[in-house]
């Protein structure tokens, strides 16, 4: 059992600094066990977030010698061994203590998606193929973690562009929308209008830090950027819209008019 | 002193997992104001840990599966204890609440012909696990907590409810919970409360919960005079991680034996064909030969013994890893490496693959993993009526792993996800129908509300010496040694007199700090119910002087037929402390009708 030092954030929304913590940690922990270890034996009152402990939750989040991480699923022995182990919460929410922040901002974001929309159900479920299903599937594994939203600059370095900004997590969640196969809602215009997809410029430091390894850029930014850009401006895109639209509008009459 | 904030709801539900969620959205569905309290982040609760998927026997994949076979299948599992009136509910309604959840948004895996495909899983006798890779809970959670954004539901997260509050005649009123993030108190009154708080997985030291698994709703309940039933059937999955020490206990799902995997022991033997008790003799494979063909075709051979009822297995591989015969870490090895190709296996369970990569630095699809049994459900709980999820206090309903009575004994896997949403939706119903019935808001009982919350901040004052993870890391240990999978007389009385030492320690426990998001002082809050429900365990396992399902001791090793006929019941006066005496009956079982019982025999 050797000593590591854990260099801790302490603090709230009025300020804190580093403290120090030398503490023994065990072959096969990850910096979750090594801070619940701190929690117990030196600082009771040491705030961060946790639930399932195997990567599931999403709830761990904070940022490891500078890069956002799930505390739960980064092992001790995968950091430089002799030096000391930052830890400071995400840094692109409010502080609420120690290392917990508040991602309410991320709450919001997911009230103002307009919701899934699907045909009646027939008799007997639905029917959709695998293939079909797939693309969507992959932005589904999503488990809120939040740590694309940290990193992704537009929100990090710039306070301002939240509120009309819904970030790498809300555009997987649109794109999702877009390619389910039973979704009948257009969500496009809104996506350019009021989500901020413009603003994304595709450095894709979302994709790099998902811990569930989503193409968050190349499978659902970039193409959800096509198909907002093609509504827009394509003519032929603009017409298929158009009958589209009717054809969802049809309906969505059929299943909201009793028979 | 400043006002306190106060809001008012016709129905709120306490707990944001899958029966809180489908409670919560029956409920709004009904025009009711409703709002949910949970002590994490929205989408965050034990739900989102399930794996291998929910049953619902849809006959997608085996035509020939209807209600009456799983009913027979979870009566069997449960080793009849269950109440038979919630397994023909669950059984019946299941497949619609599957459905359902497609309608919400939920994208399942499908068959060939673009059906919810289903997966083989313990003690089912089909393939009937609608499922999504082995990410399963992670999609029901997160289907119906769009859904319940969509429908606008209040959310109030990161909130831990102290106490439930009753009025003269019994009658729920309301509950009094703090603000994790700020320490603030806050009351909230209700014509009805829905309690889908989940589990007390955390009284153990080797446990697949997360730190919220402390039978708050259990114990909040029984505080206000509801019953607990059962409580010592406490389900160890057999399967848990087992190396590093500190990931000994997460989950590894039993997705990984329904795909192929089987157990073997050190010297390589497939153990499990040494443990067929005589109830399922029949339906299970003699020879690992017979087992293989099985697989791809369930006519050509029965079931291998790997996918026994999860107490069945847990318990021969106690066994095995007792006689010697465990791995280096004391387990077992579970192989799918050996029978199914990475491939199948990277895409069937994308996250055990991660898991084990990540954590234990063990690549599944080329080497065997070491698991062994880990503490993962109870299936005792709150005493409801099958059809509402009433409890005995008026306007208390329950739903979820929080109530007890469906999975009798034992639950078989993928029934818990199904649970939860075929009880979640009858609990949201129960509740509208009991407010339109005539409910009303009654005034909230000051002295009541001010007792709880002096109590809960009473460690702040407290020059003490007794700190509350000491508390909870002995009461661990102390559970798992005494009241774990194996248990016998004279562990559980000694376990009984430690609880007591406990409570006395609890009562005096001091926290330093501030409020705010302090887990030293949420700690502090949750020992009372986890002393209570470990309690209600450890009364319970001594009282039922026999073996069955989740419940073995070694001292009485066989089912006491007598016993399969009465629930142990737990109940306190109304407002008790957490210090005050649990009293325990046996109370007979409802009896289950002939045609139901016809469907049991052959």
């Amino acid at each position: 059992m050797d000593n590591v030092t854990m260099k801790v954030w302490r603090g709230d929304a009025n300020g804190g600094q580093f403290e120090n913590y030398t503490i023994s940690a065990n072959e096969g922990e990850v910096v979750l066990d090594v801070i619940h270890r701190v929690q117990a034996t030196q600082a009771p009152d040491l705030a961060c977030r946790w639930n399932c402990k195997a990567g599931k939750c999403g709830s761990c989040s904070a940022e490891i010698n500078g890069k956002p991480a799930l505390m739960c699923m980064t092992r001790m022995d995968q950091l430089p061994e002799g030096e000391p182990v930052t830890v400071t919460p995400l840094r692109a929410f409010p502080i609420i203590r120690d290392l917990v922040s508040d991602v309410s901002f991320n709450y919001e974001m997911a009230r103002r998606v307009p919701a899934f929309l699907p045909p009646p159900r027939p008799e007997g479920g639905y029917r959709m193929m695998q293939m079909d299903v797939e693309r969507s599937q992959e932005f589904r594994q999503c488990i809120e973690c939040f740590m694309c939203q940290d990193v992704c600059h537009v929100i990090r370095d710039h306070e301002e562009n939240k509120p009309k900004y819904a970030g790498p997590r809300f555009f997987i969640r649109y794109a999702e929308l877009e390619m389910h196969p039973l979704d009948m809602n257009d969500r496009r215009e809104y996506v350019r209008h009021e989500a901020g997809l413009g603003m994304c410029n595709i450095t894709k430091c979302c994709t790099e830090v998902c811990p569930e390894h989503i193409k968050i850029t190349d499978n659902a930014i970039i193409p959800l950027k096509e198909r907002v850009v093609d509504a827009d401006f394509d003519p032929v895109a603009w017409l298929g819209r158009k009958i589209l639209k009717r054809t969802k509008r049809t309906v969505v009459e059929a299943a909201v008019q009793p028979e | 002193m400043s006002t306190r904030e106060h809001h008012d709801y016709d129905v709120i539900v306490i707990g944001a997992g899958g029966a809180g969620l489908r409670a919560a959205i029956e409920a709004k569905h009904r025009g009711l104001k409703v709002a949910l309290v949970c002590k994490s982040l929205l989408g965050k609760a034990h739900t989102v840990m399930a794996e291998g998927g929910m049953a619902a026997a849809m006959g997608n994949v085996h035509a020939e599966d209807n209600w009456k076979v799983h009913f027979r299948d979870t009566m069997r599992g449960g080793k009849m204890l269950n109440n038979w009136r919630m397994a023909e509910l669950h059984a019946k309604e299941s497949p619609d609440r599957v459905h359902e959840l497609e309608e919400w948004g939920a994208l399942f895996d499908r068959t060939k012909d673009g059906k919810i495909l289903q997966r083989d899983f313990g003690g089912h006798r089909y393939a009937r696990l609608a499922h999504v890779g082995d990410r399963s809970g992670l999609e029901l959670i997160r289907t119906l907590q769009q859904k319940a954004v969509s429908l606008d539901i209040d959310v109030y997260m990161e909130a831990k409810v102290i106490r439930l509050l009753t009025d003269d005649s019994g009658a729920v009123t309301g509950m009094v919970a703090y603000w994790r993030p700020t320490g603030e108190f806050v009351t909230f009154g209700a014509k009805a409360v829905v309690m889908a708080t989940g589990g007390i997985g955390k009284s153990w030291k080797f446990t697949s919960n997360s730190w919220e698994g402390t039978g708050d709703g259990h114990a909040l309940a029984l505080w206000a005079g509801a019953e607990l039933i059962d409580m010592e059937c406490v389900q160890f999955h057999p399967t848990g991680m087992v190396w590093p020490v500190s990931v000994r206990g997460i989950l590894v799902t039993e997705g990984v034996r329904g795909d192929g995997g089987v157990l073997r022991n050190s010297e390589g033997e497939r153990f499990m064909f040494n443990y067929v008790a005589d109830m399922f003799r029949a339906e299970t494979a003699e020879s690992p030969e017979e087992g293989d063909l099985w697989y791809d075709d369930h006519a050509a051979g029965r079931r291998p013994p790997e996918l026994l009822p999860r107490d069945e297995v847990a318990r021969s591989i106690n066994t095995e890893v007792k006689a010697g015969r465990g791995s280096p870490h004391g387990g077992v090895y579970l192989d799918i490496a050996s029978r199914r190709s990475a491939e199948f296996i990277r895409r069937r369970l994308p996250s055990m693959y991660h898991q084990f990569m990540e954590l234990a630095g063990v690549d599944i699809t080329r080497e065997a993993m070491e698991v062994g049994p880990t503490c993962h459900y109870v299936m005792g709980g709150v005493k409801v009526d099958p059809d509402t999820a009433a409890t005995s206090v008026p306007g208390l309903f329950a739903a979820g792993e929080v109530a007890g009575g469906m999975h009798g004994s034992n639950r078989l896997g993928g029934n818990s996800l199904s649970d939860l949403i075929v009880f979640g939706r009858r609990a949201g119903m129960g509740a509208a129908d009991y407010i339109e019935g005539g409910a009303s808001f009654k005034p909230l009982e000051e002295t009541q509300v001010t007792k709880y919350i002096d109590e809960a901040l009473a460690p702040f004052s407290r020059e003490s010496s007794e700190n509350a993870y000491d508390i909870q890391h002995d009461l661990q240990e102390m559970m798992q040694a005494n009241v774990g999978i194996i248990r016998t007389e004279s562990e559980l009385v000694e376990a009984l007199s430690k609880l007591e030492e406990f409570k006395e320690r609890a009562a005096k426990v001091g926290v330093t700090g501030g409020r705010a998001y302090n887990p030293g002082w949420n700690l502090a809050t949750d020992l009372p119910s986890l002393l209570t429900v470990s309690t209600c365990v450890a009364m319970g396992a001594l009282a039922r002087k026999e073996s069955r399902g989740g419940q073995t001791r070694e001292d009485f090793p066989k089912a006491d037929p007598e016993l399969g006929k009465v629930n142990f019941t737990a109940s306190m006066p109304a407002n008790a402390d957490f210090t005050d005496a649990i009293s325990l009956a046996p109370v007979a079982i409802p009896e289950m009708p002939a045609e139901l019982q016809a469907l049991m025999e052959g």
